[in-house]
């Protein structure tokens, strides 16, 4: 495979990409269309819990509730995956079994990333040895501010190789990296250099995922498809917590990328509130009333 | 020089902001020679819905705050609305009062604030108890506010209808969406701007004008209001709150004939009405022959 020079990714037109993105914002969605809409963000979702104050508990607790939704709703699909830090990994696989979730874990001294590359391998290391499907790795922002493309390269290249077979999704931190040139030049480096998935925020810094960085990330995902027909996976993560907002970024997906992502192996939310508010909009469209936080189960 | 006369546009109170309904909606209000005075938004149940969101994001710290911290905002409120008598006074007239009533409906709407700033940091006392119990508990209960609170203001008296039914709410703690008036709503829509300048946070006092028979259902059925007051004698309507309230078991209060212009329209019961009690039962020594051991 031949490498672009990093140095000269193509630059964005902000102002386009927002407007673009102000028109994902005008579609009307609605009944069924809208239920389907929402059944398929639920099934998007990864679901998490990065805190210190994180115990086994905690982490069982979200594992069921990845599995039981909302009983009371017939036939609504489980969410993709949990998220959780490495030590809880275990946990979360032993509570999961066969229910088909996924245990996605963070990695590579999440979420600051600044640790010894030989500490990073190993913490990506234990997490898979542990039962991990994915590995959430953070970039060296300070790295790549810097201009030191070829170290934040081939730092994810080796954590990709201690992956496994495990999924790698490269964390970018977008609001660190500031500017929406950086986020494509950060996605073309992760893409080549093997993520699976690149994901906009760790949910630590705000801004977290906003429209018009994930519609930058889609375009740099799709121009590398074009060119190489491999797909790559897309989660924004942080900030998207309302029901309203998920479909927003299904229709951005849909009209940027095609149908072909529109399934949780290529794109998901990183969200723990967005669930409660998709759940209570399908209890909305299923019984017409409009729905209470007091009646859904809080983690 | 001649100038133009700047119109006021009547609209809708949410959450600390003054939108027009998102429905695009109006009525036209006339006076009773058949004059428009007015357009006023028809909201819908979108408004309502969000008036919900704002009113459940008000209410933990409005109920947190101090009795005495609810007291002194209640009674700014009084103040701002002494204020703007002229204003409440001409509005109205507009609707067909005469200026004798109009002044006396202000000054009552005024007192009757003062009263239930008093009230706020006074009702908890005079409804708790310690209450005697045959274990070594030191067992007492305590009023606390129901929620979020969806009123439909009575139709006659506009202002002094709309103070009574919000101010024992709001005094208890809860956060509000109140119909106002559907044919006298001009001096609601003003009343919103009074408690805009009042400290009154954003959120606890939110104030739509339209139908009560569009809006009913939805203020009857949604899942995150607490409690509804409804002040009117119509008997369909009355009915419809009661069936569509049993989803989440909302407390329900029906004023049929109430007159707010009636002393016995306030007072500190129609705080109770929107208080829960909880009972604690707190561990303690064994209680002596005489003496208790807290």
């Amino acid at each position: 495979m031949t490498y672009p020079d990093f140095n000269k990714t193509v630059t964005v037109d902000q102002v386009g990409i927002e407007e673009r993105c102000s028109r994902f914002q005008a579609r009307s969605i609605k009944k069924e269309t809208k239920v389907e809409g929402l059944k398929l963000a639920l099934n998007m979702i990864d679901l998490t819990t990065l805190e210190g104050k994180d115990t086994e508990g905690k982490v069982r607790q979200m594992c069921y509730k990845a599995v039981h939704l909302h009983d009371v709703y017939p036939g609504l699909p489980t969410v993709a995956a949990v998220c959780v830090y490495p030590t809880f990994v275990k946990t979360a696989k032993e509570a999961l079994k066969t229910s088909g979730v996924k245990v996605a874990s963070v990695a590579t001294a999440f979420p600051s990333g600044q640790s010894t590359r030989a500490i990073k391998i190993a913490d990506t290391k234990f997490a898979v040895e542990n039962g991990a499907d994915e590995v959430d790795m953070v970039i060296s922002r300070g790295e790549f501010l810097k201009g030191n493309y070829n170290f934040v390269f081939d730092e994810i290249a080796a954590i990709k190789e201690a992956c496994g077979k495990a999924r790698l999704k490269v964390i970018f931190e977008t609001g660190e990296i500031s500017t929406l040139d950086n986020v494509r030049k950060a996605s073309e480096i992760a893409i080549y250099a093997g993520a699976d998935f690149i994901k906009t925020s760790t949910g630590k810094i705000s801004p977290a995922a906003t429209m018009p960085v994930t519609l930058v990330m889609l375009e740099a995902i799709r121009d590398y498809y074009y060119q190489t027909g491999i797909m790559v996976g897309m989660k924004p993560a942080g900030g998207i917590s309302t029901a309203k907002s998920a479909l927003h970024y299904l229709i951005m997906l849909r009209e940027t990328l095609g149908n072909a992502w529109l399934s949780n192996e290529w794109f998901r939310f990183g969200a723990s509130s967005l669930a409660n508010d998709v759940l209570m909009q399908l209890m909305k469209e299923k019984t017409g009333l409009y729905q209470s936080a007091d009646y859904f189960s809080k983690d | 020089m001649s100038r133009l006369e700047i119109i006021k546009t009547y609209k809708i109170y949410i959450g600390g902001q003054f939108p027009r309904t998102e429905s695009g909606r109006y009525y036209p209000l006339k006076n009773k020679s058949g004059k428009v005075l007015a357009n006023i938004c028809l909201s819908s149940r979108k408004d309502f819905r969000n008036a919900v969101v704002a009113a459940r994001a008000a209410f933990g710290s409005w109920s947190s705050k101090s009795g005495l911290n609810r007291s002194q905002i209640l009674y700014r409120i009084a103040e701002m609305l002494e204020g703007r008598r002229a204003q409440f006074i001409q509005e109205m007239q507009l609707q067909g009062s005469s200026v004798k009533a109009a002044e006396d409906e202000v000054n009552l709407a005024i007192d009757r604030l003062v009263y239930y700033a008093g009230w706020c940091d006074k009702y908890q006392q005079l409804f708790s108890s310690v209450n005697p119990v045959a274990s070594s508990h030191f067992n007492f209960s305590v009023p606390e506010p129901s929620g979020v609170v969806a009123i439909l203001a009575p139709q006659e008296n506009s202002l002094i209808g709309l103070v009574s039914a919000i101010a024992p709410v709001i005094a208890g703690g809860n956060t509000c969406i109140v119909l106002a008036s559907e044919n006298y709503p001009l001096c609601a829509v003003t009343f919103a701007e009074v408690i805009n300048s009042s400290d009154v946070p954003g959120g606890v006092v939110n104030i739509l004008t339209g139908s009560a028979s569009e809006l009913i259902v939805h203020f009857a059925s949604h899942m995150d209001v607490n409690a509804v007051v409804y002040y009117g004698s119509n008997e369909a309507q009355i009915k419809l709150i009661q069936e569509n309230a049993v989803a989440n078991v909302k407390r329900v209060f029906i004023h049929n004939k109430a007159n707010s212009l009636d002393e016995k329209a306030q007072g500190p019961y129609h705080i109770l009405d929107l208080q829960e009690i909880k009972t604690t039962w707190h561990p303690i020594e064994n209680i002596g022959a005489a003496k208790a051991g807290y």
